[in-house]
């Protein structure tokens, strides 16, 4: 229907990006400086400029982000402008750097643009591959919906193990009251729960050999694993929202880092100059 | 002192009925000394608000109109007012007569004898019909009508208990009796209709508010197929529905009682039954010295019959005093030069036919409510695609309408008299050409709700706007560029035909002989492909359908359904054929519309889910909106920035709930306003602050007085009462020092900041999308979506065929 920000506007900003990476690689390739190349030749200067003020925009997208009904163009463009140009940023300061590194102030700038950019490419990557998940896996349900269906399940459940032995009950309450949907930081990320009660309630069901409740033992296993199934679907919705927001704890603490580290990185130039 | 009649004297003034309308005349007459006579068939006064159901709420309306009576009268209790009336007559020394039921009145030598059924007679040189409606109710027409269990008035409501009774009507007295009735019995209420347009807009609260509640349970779209032992047959949208209940109470209005009328003389302009004797602007009916007044003379409310009872004293008295509402035309019909109030009057009468039908009340209402226009040569009255619904007469001059939108210079010009703007009133779609003054010229406006009401009221409003309308749309939609002479044969023969939601309008494999032009609403076509009905296209107003069966002679090859309520233009088919024959250029653009419809529905039965697509927005009422956010699901990484940035040009309230609503596919359709082509919030709100601005969108003004109406009436849930956060969004205190809240935020942070309440006891208002219209570059919510999942768009180009194909 709509189109991914990767080919937004006919992969217009991908292509200024190229243009000025490729500008710069020209440049590069033709520059024949004095010694070895690096940041403090005019070329290196100039990409310096250019890369340092590419970084202060790229920043500056979280706060137009928030900046709502003003500018011309949506956001859509910006955010394509900068997935793309922030690549670039990648080429244009390796350029700049005259692909030196060593231990000191300036190499830390470069590790952190590194750790923004790679982490931004991977935040790309969510955006890009996660909505069709999140849209596939929900099915037109809504989390309401299917939480209340589990709650339906959970007291049919409850209602049928009555019926039977004590220690399949036990299992049957443990699912209905200890299956965790959600929780901490890394049980949302990692969207499985290897310890699930209602799993181990079906396993222990399906081993155990009661007789005489045939019938209830098959209608008690369907519906746990009528369960099970719900509980894995929003498991992964909400391992895959918390994907798409997590990615966002590196790379925005790292790029005010690296906009620090800029800042230290120029001052120490000039003042060792 | 006034003299007191007996019997055999004749007196100045005799007045049959005691209601509004003729105390007023009485005590107006006993306040000048004139010699009269109140005569009244039961022993008390103003029968019919006497049998108002006790405790009754009585309104004065119109509050614009002042009162000018010699009796007083202010919204109240029915007991208080009546009291008030029978202490002020007795002040006043009113001669009135009870018991005095009029049997005839014949005019001899310029003397009226008045014939009571006791054998008295009465004598008097003029004579003021005050006698209203209500002596002759309205009954039901279908079988069972005179059943033990139906009634057709209501005095004391609390006489009954624990009974389910059926209301039937939608008209203020059904709206009372029905709340009335609802403390302590099941209530059912029958409405022929999808609103209670008719009622006052406190009724209209009040009803809306009961079925809200579940106090009283509504049909709407229904009326009364039979009665039977203790139950009453209703046919439906649905289909029919039997209701089982205690007692039926039918309020239907009230006719004139005919037959005695016009044994006194007087003549109706018509056989209509709902007709009204015709009065001069003094009263005065086609007898000399018999005057009609109230609701006999087409004035139903309270207030206007008063005056009018006072007025028409003055007239006997020779003296020509003017209306009470003159003043406010005066200041009304200022830009017209020194022009007369009463000469404009006359002169919108004679010059305007759609007009000429109102009585002079309802004339000078509308043009009460009306504003009127002084252009100069050139001005535009308004643009092509505009989205106002206001509705234009010409008194004076002549527009031009251009209805070619690349060459302006083609224009179709209309005479005074003539009316336009009438194609967006009924389709609610945007205007479908330009037009302008092309001389100096006259123009009055009606605000859709006057002309709604007057449409639904007066039979010859609707009758006259029909015919011109249905012509101009077969002209505009069907046959561009044929003359409307050419069409007479077709537009005579076409009729108007209204579907409900769902309604089939025909069905695959029917015999076709008549091809349907949409006028409002929209439909879906489907198709049985192998055993299961497929949606193949979606087709707004303004286009037809059925012209496939015709064009080949063959049964139709698909069902057509009305998406909403919709309205259609049926033509028969011999009259189009024979269009088509005599116009080759029009017959070659409906064989090439022919061709590309085989050419989409092949395309679609290859894609069956596009359909569903279809199916799945018209449940979702996407087909009446004009403008509908949707969410591409395949990109949404629910960041909410949308509401977010609703919420942050709004004045901290999000307009939209993107989690909420139905998804279908990939396509998620949250909870927002749609815009609808006839917006249901707009049904009723009493200050009227809900609009239509140009570009489409709706939205609640200032005036909004927080009643909750259109909340209520909105079947999408996209209204709220709300009132303005007390803590704004700051980004960079957000943003930098984490204080106060975050975008979109108010509410959790008032929250976690006021130990759970709410920060805010300001009045609350009405709270809706309206679409960013204040804030240049379009919808923020759009704007504001990092990835573009969020797009605005009109369900006709969204649904086409070629962009679900993709």
């Amino acid at each position: 229907m709509q189109e991914s920000i990767l080919v937004y506007r006919h992969l217009f900003y991908f292509k200024i990006a190229v243009g000025l990476v490729a500008a710069a690689a020209v440049a590069y390739a033709l520059h024949n400086p004095l010694g070895q190349p690096n940041g403090g030749t005019w070329l290196g200067y100039t990409l310096g400029g250019i890369a340092g003020g590419l970084m202060i925009w790229l920043a500056w997208f979280g706060v137009r982000k928030r900046k709502y009904g003003v500018g011309k163009l949506p956001l859509e463009d910006w955010l394509s402008a900068h997935v793309y140009l922030g690549l670039a940023v990648l080429a244009i300061s390796t350029l700049h750097a005259g692909f030196q590194v060593g231990v000191n102030i300036h190499t830390v700038l470069y590790v952190l643009t590194i750790i923004v950019i790679v982490s931004g490419l991977i935040g790309v990557y969510f955006y890009v591959r996660f909505p069709r998940l999140l849209s596939e896996n929900r099915r037109g349900m809504s989390m309401e919906i299917m939480f209340g269906q589990i709650a339906e399940l959970d007291r049919e459940m409850r209602q049928i193990a009555m019926e039977l032995d004590d220690a399949t009950n036990a299992a049957v309450l443990d699912a209905t009251q200890n299956t965790v949907i959600g929780g901490s930081l890394i049980r949302q990320l990692r969207g499985r729960d290897p310890d699930c009660p209602t799993t181990a309630a079906r396993m222990f069901v399906e081993r155990s050999e009661t007789r005489g409740h045939d019938a209830r033992r098959r209608q008690l296993i369907t519906r746990i694993m009528r369960k099970e199934e719900l509980v894995r679907r929003l498991r992964l919705d909400i391992q895959l929202r918390a994907w798409l927001r997590v990615w966002l704890f590196v790379h925005v603490p790292c790029s005010i880092a690296a906009l620090v580290a800029l800042a230290v990185h120029i001052v120490t130039v000039f003042y060792y100059w | 002192m006034v003299r007191g009649i007996g019997l055999g004297e004749a007196c100045k003034i005799a007045i049959v009925g005691s209601g509004p309308g003729g105390l007023s005349a009485a005590s107006h007459a006993a306040k000048m000394g004139v010699e009269h006579v109140l005569l009244e068939r039961t022993d008390h006064l103003s029968d019919t608000i006497y049998k108002y159901q006790r405790g009754k709420y009585v309104m004065a309306t119109p509050d614009i109109l002042p009162l000018r009576s010699d009796v007083s009268f202010t919204a109240g209790k029915r007991e208080a007012i009546l009291d008030k009336w029978d202490q002020q007559c007795r002040d006043l020394n009113l001669n009135v007569k009870f018991k005095a039921d009029v049997k005839s009145i014949k005019k001899d030598n310029g003397t009226f004898s008045i014939a009571l059924t006791s054998g008295q007679t009465f004598h008097a040189e003029n004579v003021v019909l005050a006698i209203g409606l209500q002596g002759n109710l309205n009954k039901l027409a279908c079988p069972g009508a005179d059943h033990p269990t139906v009634q057709y008035q209501l005095d004391d409501p609390d006489l009954y208990e624990g009974e389910t009774i059926v209301v039937i009507g939608a008209g203020d007295a059904a709206i009372e009796n029905a709340v009335a009735l609802a403390k302590q019995n099941t209530v059912i209420i029958v409405n022929r209709r999808d609103e209670f347009a008719r009622a006052k807009q406190g009724n209209l609260a009040l009803i809306l508010n009961a079925i809200e509640k579940g106090d009283v349970q509504c049909y709407y779209n229904s009326s009364p197929a039979r009665i039977e032992d203790g139950a009453l047959a209703l046919d439906t949208a649905e289909g029919e529905a039997i209701i089982q209940c205690h007692r039926i109470i039918a309020r239907l209005g009230a006719s004139a009682p005919r037959k005695f009328v016009e044994s006194c003389g007087i003549s109706f302009p018509n056989n209509d039954p709902s007709a009204l004797p015709e009065v001069s602007s003094t009263y005065e009916s086609n007898v000399p010295g018999l005057y009609v007044i109230g609701a006999l003379g087409g004035y139903p409310l309270i207030k206007q019959a008063m005056n009018q009872g006072y007025e028409v004293v003055e007239y006997i008295m020779g003296n020509r005093i003017a209306p009470a509402d003159q003043p406010l035309l005066q200041r009304k019909f200022q830009g017209l030069g020194n022009a007369d109030v009463d000469a404009v009057i006359a002169e919108v009468r004679r010059i305007i036919p759609v007009f000429a039908g109102l009585n002079p009340l309802q004339l000078r209402e509308t043009l009460l409510d009306s504003d009127v226009h002084v252009l100069a040569p050139g001005e535009t009255v308004f643009n092509r695609n505009d989205y106002t619904n206001t509705f234009f007469t010409i008194l004076r001059g002549e527009v031009g309408i251009q209805l070619n939108p690349n060459d302006s210079s083609i224009m179709v010009k209309l005479p005074p008299g003539a009316f336009f703007g009438e194609m967006g009133l009924i389709s609610g779609r945007r205007r479908t050409a330009t037009v302008v003054a092309t001389k100096d010229c006259v123009l009055l406006e009606t605000p859709r709700r006057t002309m709604l009401k007057l449409i639904q009221s007066v039979d010859s409003v609707r009758r006259t706007l029909d015919q011109t309308a249905i012509g101009r749309q077969v002209q505009t939609h069907l046959a561009p560029g044929v003359p409307l002479e050419a069409l007479k044969d077709l537009v005579e023969n076409a009729e108007i035909v209204r579907f409900k939601p769902g309604e089939t309008i025909f069905r695959q494999g029917d015999q076709g002989d008549d091809m349907h032009l949409i006028r409002s609403g929209s439909c879906t076509v489907s198709m049985r492909v192998a055993g299961r009905d497929i949606v193949m296209s979606y087709v707004p107003s303004g286009n037809y359908i059925g012209e496939m069966a015709l064009l080949s002679d063959a049964p139709r090859s698909a069902t057509v359904k009305a998406a909403h309520a919709t309205e259609t233009i049926r033509i028969k088919g011999d009259t189009f054929k024979e269009l088509l024959d005599n116009q080759p250029k029009l017959k070659a653009s409906v064989e090439a519309k022919f061709r590309e419809r085989i050419m989409q529905n092949e395309q679609m039965q290859r894609r069956p889910e596009a359909g569903n697509i279809i199916q799945f927005l018209i449940d979702q009422g996407v087909g009446e909106g004009t403008d509908v956010l949707l969410i591409d699901e395949s990109l949404c990484v629910h960041c909410d920035n949308c509401e977010k940035a609703c919420a942050e040009t709004h004045g901290g309230i999000s307009r939209l709930n993107r989690e909420a609503g139905p998804t279908f596919a990939t396509i998620h359709v949250p909870t927002s306003c749609r815009h609808c082509e006839h917006p249901h919030c707009m049904a009723d709100c009493p200050p009227n602050a809900i609009h239509r601005a140009q570009d489409g969108e709706v939205y609640i003004d200032d005036s909004c007085i927080g009643c909750g109406n259109c909340e209520r009436n909105c079947p999408y849930g996209v209204i709220q009462l709300a009132a303005a956060p007390d803590v704004k969004f700051n980004l960079f205190n957000w943003l930098l020092f984490g204080t106060g809240p975050g975008p979109g935020e108010e509410m959790k942070y008032a929250k976690a900041h006021h130990d759970g309440q709410t920060p805010s006891d300001k009045q609350k208002r009405a709270v809706k999308c309206d679409m960013c219209k204040d804030i240049s570059g379009g919808a923020s919510c759009v704007r504001a979506c990092p990835t573009g999942a969020a797009i605005r768009v009109s369900p006709e180009e969204f649904m086409s065929v070629a962009l679900l194909s993709k």
